[in-house]
């Protein structure tokens, strides 16, 4: 048979059980890999032809056939940038922190199973302690700000953990030549840590806003507008955001707003595919540089 | 002496207690944010149970909180809830960790190196694609083989969930398969063990702690999405385990409630903290068992 | 000029609840080779490591007694350890140059000391560069990776690396037990000629080169200075003597 000559081939034993099992996993895993390839192939089909300049730079509207997402992709790049700046900062801080100044005592590996706990927390629920705590008590109301500190929350103990993985992985004895030397600890933190652990942690960061910026649940819970047809204008404005025009365009009952919500994904999972692979290549490449 | 050779601390310790005061700020941050979820959270909650007994809310198994009855019974929710990961996790766990076995024991480095990224960026598909997919394509595909299945149903949602949550199996449970020492695996084969019998009946059993922790976190990651079932579940509390009908999820709840006009203070605002406590809850001791036996794993 | 640029008073060093280092006292004379000896695992790194205060990185060190240099108890609470490295310098079994350029390398420890002045900077890396035997090795690819190097290269890199900023005293871990014997050579010649600028303290499992190169050597065993002394002095002792022994070969 075709198939035990190509198992044969892999050098795969090809005894009873063996055989059993191996189908199996192939029938599984074309299973798997057909529901992938018909979602991404029917959201193509749906929406591919829907994409044109207009669409990109067009307002949302009541009609179908003039909306556009000018005003979502626009708020998500806002978004995402005031996300980065709040988040990068307090999440390499307390990378740093953790794995250079902390002692190993009980608290600290309190915070860590802490963080690895909050890197499971449900977005959602990030969504509410945003509403509670940046719309309500701070009282910043439905604005980017509020949106972006509600992001940068739920993505700091993602990027807290990849950057404390990545300053793990700078050798010690590259620190203890440069302590011995006289380098203070920020200085050997400056000087050789962040520079050796920059790709693994850039590669954190890149992958944590590109979850960011698919996230829908926590805006919704903080209240954020679907009908946005303006662009915001400082941090303090409304704003909408990608998946939330693709959610409010599916929760139409009509077939051409579908199309619109196939188009706004197809734009979406672009620009997530987009920084996914630029995050596994840099950490490919730089794997190769450095065990050259 | 000292003095000529400018041995002092003080120049130095005052810069470098700064810049150690700024970091431990950043350390303790994440602390605060978890602080400041319970806090709110349950401060929420409080304050709903002072008007909604508990009993009620645990038993009742009907959920109408915007009807003019109001019935505050979260039993509806959780079985919808459970339904939907139900059935994902039959999908998932099954061929995750089959997978898993396969890339370990059977499959070689090109292998490997071809399906582990791709299962990475599977892993970073907005869920709100898998929403689009299950309400659009997988619902009317399976009312033509099931006539009677609604529009808003939990079997569709549950089994893209289950293709959603595959890679988190997948990439967990191969750690776990990955931790198990070689020697074990050598000594097997040294005595004539097929691959298969090595596989299942020596790793699968070492590995087995790791692969309770990734069934826990992927469970975890099931009850705890939002999207998929906010799209494709439908916004009918059921207390129900038919797959056939409308249903509503805790998560789902939270949604609808939000994108209504519900005013702060009210008791249908609160409701939405009261069901996430519970939520809450059950994502966080999860969270922490799966985090403790994925610790042991490392040794 | 004083006597002895270190000398310590009863030094024990423990590791938790290990004791490496056990009562050691001794004096260390300037413009020498002092080298130490001893079998595996008997506590010369960590005694050397002391001198420099590097011990104290390492989790769960203690240590008690005093070490002065040029009279100054460097376990002091009010003495800076940072500036007693940029006097101590240290160079370290395997050789770790930082992954930066050859001329980076070398400038670090003075960027690290804020010195901003490029043509001092230039002027200081060639001459720590030749001071290290290296100089015309490098000279016409200073800003190249210091990675790009052999093993023997980098040894002596990072020894130009520790000379830049003019330490007074200068040790060193084993600095060739992963080099081989031309490379292990080259270094024993730039150490002889160092030691009329600078104190250097080696610790090293070669007997020979202990012999060829230093003018003092302390034996070490199970934590203790067992002996101490001129070279040409330990090395006639008695065979019968645990330093005799270990000298034959027939332990350690």
């Amino acid at each position: 048979m075709f198939f035990l000559a190509a198992l044969k081939k892999y050098n795969l034993q090809t005894n009873g059980p063996n055989t059993v099992f191996l189908i199996l996993v192939m029938l599984f895993f074309c299973f798997a890999i057909a529901m992938l390839f018909m979602l991404l192939a029917s959201i193509f089909y749906d929406g591919f032809l829907r994409i044109n300049w207009q669409f990109l730079t067009q307002f949302p509207s009541r009609n179908p056939q003039m909306a556009g997402i000018l005003s979502s992709w626009v708020g998500s790049l806002y978004l995402m940038i005031l996300t980065g700046i709040i988040a990068v900062p307090l999440g390499v801080g307390a990378a740093i922190y953790f794995e250079k100044y902390a002692k190993k005592n009980w608290f600290n590996h309190l915070m860590e199973i802490n963080i690895g706990t909050l890197a499971g927390v449900p977005s959602i629920i990030y969504g509410l302690l945003g509403l509670a705590l940046f719309v309500r008590i701070m009282s910043l109301d439905r604005s980017l700000i509020a949106g972006a500190l509600t992001l940068a929350l739920l993505i700091l103990p993602i990027i807290i953990i990849s950057s404390r993985e990545a300053i793990r992985n700078v050798p010690s004895f590259m620190q203890d030549g440069a302590l011995a030397l006289g380098a203070t600890r920020s200085q050997v933190i400056k000087t050789i840590i962040i520079p050796l652990s920059f790709p693994g942690i850039l590669t954190g960061i890149i992958l944590a806003l590109s979850r960011a910026i698919g996230e829908t649940a926590p805006l919704i819970a903080i209240g954020a507008l679907t009908y946005i047809a303006f662009l915001p204008e400082n941090i303090l404005s409304p704003f909408t955001a990608l998946p939330i025009q693709i959610f409010n365009w599916i929760s139409r009952p009509q077939a051409l707003f579908h199309q619109n919500a196939a188009a706004g994904i197809i734009v979406l999972i672009s620009i997530t595919l987009l920084l996914n692979m630029s995050a596994v290549f840099l950490r490919d490449y730089f794997d190769r540089k450095n065990n050259k | 002496m000292s003095i000529l050779f400018g041995m002092h601390k003080h120049i130095f310790q005052i810069k470098e207690k700064i810049i150690e005061l700024i970091f431990s700020f950043c350390g303790l941050f994440s602390l605060l944010i978890t602080v400041g979820i319970i806090g709110i959270i349950f401060w929420e909650t409080t304050l709903f149970f002072k008007e909604v007994s508990l009993f009620e809310f645990m038993l009742s198994t009907q959920w109408t909180p915007l009807f003019s009855i109001k019935h505050f019974g979260v039993l509806p929710l959780i079985t919808g809830t459970l339904l939907v990961a139900g059935i994902a996790m039959i999908i998932a766990m099954p061929t995750g960790v089959l997978m898993a076995i396969f890339m370990n024991e059977y499959a070689n480095a090109k292998i490997r190196r071809v399906v582990k990224p791709v299962l990475e960026i599977l892993a970073g598909i907005p869920t709100i694609v898998y929403g689009y997919f299950a309400l659009l394509s997988v619902t009317p595909f399976l009312q033509k083989v099931i006539p009677s299945l609604s529009g808003f149903n939990a079997i569709s949602p549950g089994i893209v969930m289950g293709i959603m949550i595959l890679p988190m199996v997948v990439s967990l449970s191969d750690d776990a398969f990955g931790a198990v020492p070689k020697e074990m695996k050598l000594a097997a084969y040294a005595l004539g063990s097929s691959r298969f019998q090595v596989a299942f009946k020596i790793i699968l059993p070492a590995a087995m702690s790791g692969v309770i922790a990734a069934f826990i976190l992927a469970i975890s990651r099931a009850i705890g999405e939002t999207m998929l079932v906010a799209i494709a579940a439908g916004m009918k509390p059921a207390f129900t385990l038919n797959p056939l009908v409308p249903i509503q999820t805790i998560t789902s709840y939270i949604v609808q409630i939000s994108l209504g006009d519900t005013p702060v203070g009210t008791l249908a605002y609160r409701s939405i903290f009261a069901v996430a406590s519970v939520l809450f809850i059950i994502t966080f001791i999860f969270n922490v068992i799966a985090q403790k036996l994925r610790h042991s794993l490392k040794y | 000029m004083e006597k002895y640029i270190f000398e310590i008073k009863n030094l024990n060093i423990y590791y938790h609840d290990f004791q490496a280092v056990k009562s050691v006292s001794v004096a260390i004379p300037p413009h020498v080779i002092t080298a130490i000896i001893g079998p595996s695992g008997c506590g010369k790194s960590s005694f050397l490591r002391s001198m420099n205060r590097m011990n104290d990185l390492i989790p769960n060190s203690r240590l008690t007694g005093e070490i002065l240099f040029h009279g100054v108890d460097i376990y002091d609470p009010l003495i800076s350890e940072v500036s007693l490295r940029r006097r101590v310098g240290m160079v370290f079994q395997k050789p770790n140059p930082f992954p930066f350029s050859i001329f980076d390398n070398v400038a670090y420890g003075l960027k690290i000391q804020n010195i901003k002045d490029k043509a001092m900077i230039a002027e200081r890396v060639e001459e720590s560069l030749k001071r290290a035997f290296l100089w015309d090795e490098v000279k016409d690819r200073l800003k190249k990776p210091a990675l790009e190097l052999s093993g023997g290269q980098q040894q002596r890199l990072c020894i130009a690396r520790a000379l830049a900023v003019y330490p007074d005293t200068l040790l060193l871990d084993e600095p060739c037990s992963s080099l081989d014997p031309l490379a292990t050579a080259k270094i024993e010649e730039l150490l002889q000629k160092l030691k009329k600028e600078v104190n250097i303290i080696i610790v090293t499992h070669n007997l020979q080169q202990a012999k060829r190169i230093s003018e003092y050597v302390g034996f070490f065993n199970s934590g203790e200075l067992v002996d101490f002394g001129p070279t040409k002095e330990i090395f006639e002792r008695s065979e019968q003597s645990m330093v005799g022994r270990y000298i034959q070969g027939i332990f350690g």
